[in-house]
């Protein structure tokens, strides 16, 4: 009978504390999802710091790869489970997508508050990624909808020791495409690799065949291209596609550079096997993890012509977004506020060896990171430009870059294949 | 009574018959639906475009039909030289030789193994720059300097030399499958043979060949499932689709949904493909069955 009543007793007690209400003073938790390997264990000391400061735990969820990430993210946005803050990956029109549904607060009026105290600490060029222009083409309503939590810039990197073995200035990198050019043939002499890059994966011949084609035709006509009102066939096109013919020809290219992948480049760029690399400010941290001793310096890439200036991509590295539909927002943003102040993000840069998106933090970085941190000021991104490419036009003009690079096909056929590309994509949203 | 026995055998069936609806038809009608739609895989509403993206893929996408035939290309070298290693490798450990049980654990490594791990592997084997280079200096040695290029990154010869990796990485099931038909036969028949005065060729032909016949078709209908949808293999032998030379259905449908955000048309490619494959197997299927 004892044991009965014990039971019973023990029964109502589960009840009593299960039906309790939740405690007023008890903080919420904030959840964050990321991609971010390098930077995770970071975070997690950011949290605890946080968490001691403000009580509020912060609970940062890391998921890699990228690209697991980005499935993830979308299965949850289907699902109405995205967490409190999360990051996006991918382009403009993605950003938009989930803005459309819903899911991600409009920042503005926070970024605003206090004499835009919290707007005015970003680089305009990292918040520009993040924001959302008046008529933009997505359709989306003005406003600032995520936070840099980092900026980078994307230029190429040289190695000084192998310079100097080529009888090279290492304090003077090339200038010009011609003078990059010409270090083919002694790259090719001394039995070198030039350019490595992570080709293979073809978003970064577009970043640099967009770099070429501002420089030679300007902003404007880059985005009338991509508009429908310039054709890939314009002599311009041609131009950029030729450089890539240049490049192969002259031997500054790496061997295999269509097939390599970004990490196997980092490898060899950092094994100083390769004289030049393209690659993002995210190296910087790459290469000291891969050899700790490696001289190297930052470069923009090489004018092809002094008609306009030379663009490289950049802004910001990554950013987080905050759920519109989270009950806990606000703290969210509170969060967030922290995480971009001063302190905070001249600690993420020093530990992760990435750019802070505040520009007050940028006083204490090593000198080979102010180098891509000076690229900013050439900085464009295809994100910022409030008109997108169609993605076919976009991966025939990356598999066109492949085809010349392996001497398949022309300049001239890459660009009419292209356009055809172009016409058939602008054909379907008339229709539409 | 007898509707009884018959319930009975229903209630028996029941579960696989649902686990079979939940898991794959549901999903497979699911999906052809999406398929119906032009639809970004985020937002909640969706454009019906009937039957649009099915006429897309048939008559405009050539990535897609190319990506095809680099699929089928690389099954047809898993079918022929593949299975045809395996059951040779098979045939041999059958037999009474030294160290048979060794060799069956060896050529059961690579497919264990993970397709990355292979592809990196093979990577660093083949490649000259970022790797060791094996197959050249190979080349060199054996006299052949002139047969020295870059395997993975030569559009000639990329997509066999994926083939080729494949191949090694997948003989090894193969291998298992034909081991364990051959082991089936009963022995009896080939003693029988010898006291007819059976050559051991002859033996082979009227004896093992005939029976293997349903386990070699088992075997061709998993290598062709198995090989049409190789993509890992590819991204970390050559990156991706090296301007469409290396490219194939799954890589197309990844495209479509992480580099388009198509995802009703990524559906619809998925439909495709399957309708494929069953076709494929299918076709295999009946072939068989005339054989036998």
């Amino acid at each position: 009978m004892w044991f009965k009543n014990v039971l019973l007793g023990a029964f109502v007690l589960f009840l009593v504390l299960g039906c309790s209400a939740e405690k007023l003073d008890s903080k919420p938790t904030i959840s964050i999802w990321h991609w971010m390997t390098d930077r995770d264990p970071t975070f997690q000391e950011l949290a605890k710091k946080y968490e001691t400061l403000t009580g509020v735990k912060v609970n940062f969820e890391l998921y890699a790869p990228s690209d697991a990430y980005s499935q993830k993210i979308r299965a949850a946005a289907q699902g109405t489970n995205l967490p409190d803050v999360f990051g996006i990956l991918g382009e403009k029109r993605d950003f938009a997508s989930f803005i459309k549904a819903g899911h991600i607060l409009d920042l503005t009026s926070y970024m605003e508050a206090n004499n835009n105290s919290w707007k005015d600490s970003f680089f305009p060029k990292a918040l520009a990624v993040n924001e959302f222009g008046p008529q933009n083409s997505y359709g989306i309503n003005p406003g600032i909808f995520g936070v840099p939590i980092d900026i980078m810039t994307i230029q190429m990197v040289y190695n000084k020791k192998l310079f100097t073995q080529l009888g090279l200035n290492p304090n003077r990198p090339p200038k010009t495409l011609q003078e990059f050019l010409d270090i083919g043939a002694k790259i090719q002499a001394a039995g070198m690799q030039g350019l490595v890059s992570g080709w293979g994966e073809v978003w970064m011949i577009d970043c640099l065949a967009n770099n070429y084609a501002f420089n030679l035709m300007g902003k404007d006509k880059v985005l009338a291209t991509i508009k429908g009102e310039v054709s890939y066939t314009d002599p311009d096109w041609i131009k950029v596609f030729t450089i890539f013919k240049q490049m192969k020809d002259s031997g500054v290219l790496a061997q295999g550079l269509v097939t390599m992948i970004n990490k196997s480049a980092e490898q060899l760029f950092a094994n100083e096997k390769a004289v030049f690399a393209f690659n993002g400010s995210w190296c910087v941290n790459v290469y000291k993890g891969m050899n700790p001793g490696l001289e190297y310096g930052a470069m923009l890439p090489p004018e092809a012509s002094d008609k306009y200036p030379i663009a490289i991509w950049g802004g910001a590295g990554s950013s987080f977004m905050v759920n519109a539909r989270s009950k806990n927002k606000e703290e969210a943003v509170k969060f967030l506020v922290w995480l971009t102040n001063q302190d905070q993000q001249a600690y993420l840069a020093a530990s992760t060896n990435n750019l802070p998106a505040n520009k007050n933090s940028l006083s204490k970085i090593p000198e080979i990171l102010a180098q891509f941190a000076r690229g900013m000021d050439y900085a464009t991104h295809p994100n910022v430009w409030g008109v997108s490419e169609f993605s076919l036009v976009i991966e025939a003009f990356d598999r066109g870059i492949q085809s010349i690079i392996i001497g398949e096909k022309t300049p001239e056929q890459v660009a009419i294949d292209v356009q055809r590309i172009k016409e058939r994509e602008l054909a379907k949203k008339r229709a539409q | 009574m007898k509707i009884r026995d018959r319930l009975e055998n229903y209630v028996f069936v029941l579960p696989a018959v649902a686990i079979f609806s939940i898991f794959y038809i549901i999903p497979f009608i699911w999906v052809f639906q999406l398929g119906l739609f032009e639809w970004d895989g985020i937002s909640f509403t969706k454009v019906f475009v009937g039957l649009g993206n099915f006429k897309e893929i048939f008559l405009q996408d050539v990535n897609w039909w190319r990506a095809m035939w680099n699929a089928g290309y690389i099954t047809l070298i898993a079918l022929t030289f593949q299975n045809v290693l395996a059951f040779m490798l098979a045939w041999a450990c059958d037999r009474e030789i030294k160290m048979k049980n060794f060799y069956r654990v060896i050529f059961f490594i690579p497919p264990v193994l993970s397709e990355v791990v292979v592809g990196m592997a093979w990577r660093f084997i083949i490649n000259d720059i970022d790797g060791a280079n094996i197959i050249n200096r190979t080349l060199v040695g054996m006299g052949f300097p002139n047969l020295v290029h870059n395997w993975l990154s030569d559009p000639k010869t990329a997509l066999t030399t994926v083939a080729i990796v494949h191949c090694w990485k997948g003989f090894g099931w193969g291998f298992l499958i034909f081991l364990a038909g051959l082991q089936t036969i009963p022995r009896e028949l080939y003693e029988a043979a010898r006291v007819d005065g059976a050559s051991a060729w002859q033996s082979f032909r009227k004896i093992t060949l005939p029976l293997m016949i349903p386990v070699a078709v088992l075997v061709a209908i998993l290598t062709v499932l198995g090989t049409m949808q190789v993509f890992v293999l590819i991204v970390s032998l050559v990156g991706g689709e090296f301007a469409g030379h290396t490219s194939v259905p799954v890589l197309r449908i990844l495209a479509s949904m992480r580099g388009s955000s198509r995802f009703g048309y990524a559906c619809a490619q998925g439909i495709t493909f399957g309708m494929v494959l069953i076709v494929i197997s299918f076709i295999q299927y009946r072939f068989s069955k005339k054989g036998q």
